[in-house]
């Protein structure tokens, strides 16, 4: 498309064959493929791609408008975000953040986000505790048969949810756990546990065998060869791996549905509360997926290299 | 264990009072490795292992919780239930339709969007960045948002434009599509391409990211096109790629409630298996049904699980022959 220059470079030789070769390569310009030249220098990594660069922005931009839309509505009154033609330029005000935090409406966000925020951050801390020793076991002292290990775990990941759900809400129901930020806690912890068994697996192979050596040599236990030599090493890829579950267990909707209620309700169940609403709270729902998905944002960006190895199980680096 | 102890105990008889203390404590150190792991092991197996093998004996029982007087035993009356049910079958159609569609589509697009983010331009690291957005919105909140702000038939995003856009040409008769009650299950599939198609763009700019370069450049010095590249080159590398992020996505969305619980609460044609289930036990309070049903999307699952786990098999493979 536009990267060829219709002043036809000077190298290329005359004739049909070159004028061939040309037009086949301009159909596939997007690619970002450099159309003139000759040998090595045709896909030089370090080249600009203009073609391939507008293209990417126009796609980044339509998949990202839907997201900057919910930021601007949440900014608009109420009377403005609802309009057809989309008011673009409408005043800015933070009504709907105050109509959503309670100021008039009398139901609290507060009670769910705090609920997350506990399920997310203390189910995240148990993973840590049952992941790491595991991941330790099967990277740096491999135990007999570990790979089938690693596949156990896997295995229970790809076992959906919805499978499980029924005998989980009838045992809470026996042993009163329903509406209990402890039993989410724990079935979050299972959610999370097989990932980050995973991905810190491959983390900690990346401990080098000489240190654990020498720290074996000066006699140091288990415990302090963990804290003292791989936690050091692994630090980033224990961020990450945190991360990704506090992201998951922030976003899971249906076990907390089903197995929380008034007491320990999360925010994406307080979140349901809006799926019927009407035109009129359309500010108030957009303040509100804001508010919600904030932490998961910064979480995400913030471990996006990782995030892709986390949802992949670890199987892709 | 040092190399000594361990040729005592493979010599087994010949030497047998060192050899049941070498044993003693080959076994102690064989503890010493597994004991790290045993927690998360077992913990896992309680937590995962026993609900699931509750669900398989739930769904041979007849159990409503309205009528537990006739609670028992059912043999494969839900199971032929779960088949011979308009809704139910319904529900399994929409869920294959469901999980084809976005996966398929995703993947598409990924590849696309890959592709261009392989390259170098300006502001490519923000481009990244814009484009993972879609994904880390809370599942709820981005089906909240495409319900109300963008898909609403009289004050959406999506009218909004087309309303705009006729009258930049002097028409005010715009068309006014209301996809959510026309097109419901389409309503769905598209948002769950917007949130799923970061994942597969993050999947395969790795698997991009990690092509050899130098048979590339060779074929370029033999004067392949880069079309001719692509399609012998880049496309195999990709495969293994293409295939995970296919059957992870698959296994994610086979899953997926949010979107179809947000947006259309199951109604016209829209229910898939999770939210049919969510819906047997929470309101009719059919437990053997639902267990049956959440048998089959198990079923179901490992079938595409078999293939997950052999593609991420290779791949761990190749990682730990690094």
């Amino acid at each position: 498309m536009s990267t060829h220059t219709p002043a036809a470079p000077a190298n290329t030789p005359p004739g049909p064959t070159a004028l061939n070769t040309g037009s086949r390569r301009r159909g596939f310009a997007w690619f970002g493929f450099k159309m003139s030249g000759r040998g090595k220098s045709r896909m030089d990594p370090t080249r600009n791609n203009t073609a391939a660069g507008i293209a990417a922005w126009l796609l980044a931009l339509l998949f990202v408008a839907p997201v900057l839309w919910m930021i601007l509505t949440s900014f608009h009154a109420e009377t403005d975000a609802a309009t057809n033609p989309p008011s673009l330029f409408a005043p800015l005000t933070l009504d709907a953040y105050q109509e959503f935090f309670g100021a008039s409406s009398g139901v609290s966000p507060w009670p769910p986000l705090i609920n997350s925020a506990t399920a997310s951050v203390l189910s995240t801390v148990l993973v840590l505790v049952l992941a790491i020793p595991a991941a330790y076991a099967l990277s740096i002292r491999p135990i007999k048969k570990w790979t089938d290990v690693m596949f156990f775990f896997l295995s229970t990941k790809m076992l959906p949810i919805v499978a499980a759900v029924l005998p989980l809400f009838l045992f809470a129901k026996t042993i009163g756990g329903l509406d209990n930020i402890w039993f989410l806690i724990l079935m979050y912890t299972s959610m999370n546990l097989p990932i980050a068994v995973w991905m810190m697996r491959s983390f900690l192979a990346e401990v080098p065998v000489e240190m654990l050596e020498a720290s074996q040599i000066d006699g140091a236990g288990l415990l302090l060869t963990l804290r003292a030599v791989v936690a050091p090493v692994a630090m980033p890829g224990i961020a990450a791996t945190a991360l990704i579950c506090f992201i998951f267990s922030w976003n899971e909707l249906l076990l907390a549905r089903v197995l929380t209620g008034v007491m320990a309700g999360t925010a994406p169940v307080f979140l349901t509360g809006f799926v019927s609403s009407q035109g009129l709270f359309l500010a108030k729902v957009c303040a509100a997926a804001v508010v919600i998905s904030l932490p998961v944002l910064f979480a995400g960006f913030a471990a996006q290299d990782k995030l892709v190895q986390g949802l992949s199980l670890g199987a892709v680096k | 264990m040092t190399s000594a102890t361990a040729r005592v105990v493979r010599k087994g008889h010949s030497a047998p009072k060192p050899s049941k203390d070498a044993r003693a404590r080959e076994r102690a150190t064989a503890w010493a490795r597994r004991a790290p792991l045993l927690p998360a092991l077992i913990f896992l197996i309680i937590v995962t292992q026993l609900p699931f093998a509750a669900t398989l004996i739930i769904s041979f029982m007849n159990w409503n919780s309205l009528r537990p007087d006739q609670t028992g035993f059912a043999g494969f009356s839900n199971y032929v239930e779960v088949l011979t049910n308009a809704d139910l079958r319904q529900a399994i159609f929409t869920t294959i339709i469901l999980t084809v569609s976005v996966v398929l589509a995703s993947l598409l697009i990924g590849l696309v969007l890959a592709l261009l983010l392989d390259k170098k331009f300006i502001g490519r690291g923000l481009a990244r960045t814009l484009l993972i957005a879609p994904f880390l919105v809370v599942p709820v909140a981005a089906a909240l948002v495409w319900k109300h702000a963008l898909l609403n038939p009289t004050y959406g995003l999506f009218n909004g434009t087309l309303t705009w856009i006729w009258s930049l040409f002097g028409s005010n008769t715009p068309p006014q599509p209301d996809l959510l009650s026309q097109a419901p299950l389409m309503a769905v599939i598209l948002s769950l391409v917007w949130q799923w198609t970061p994942f597969m763009m993050l999947i395969l700019l790795a698997g991009l990211q990690s092509r050899p370069m130098d048979t590339v450049e060779a074929a370029q010095m033999d004067g392949a096109s880069p079309w001719e590249i692509f399609r012998h080159l880049t496309l195999p590398h990709l495969r293994q790629y293409l295939e995970l992020g296919g059957l992870l996505g698959a296994i994610y969305i086979v899953q997926n409630f949010d979107a179809v619980f947000t947006l259309t609460s199951g109604g016209l044609g829209t229910a898939n298996l999770p939210y049919s289930i969510y819906q047997t036990f929470y309101f009719a309070n059919e437990y053997g049904l639902a267990s049956a049903t959440g048998v089959v999307v198990v079923i179901g699952t490992i079938i595409v699980a078999t293939f997950a786990l052999r593609t991420v098999f290779s791949l761990f493979k190749k990682e730990a022959a690094r």
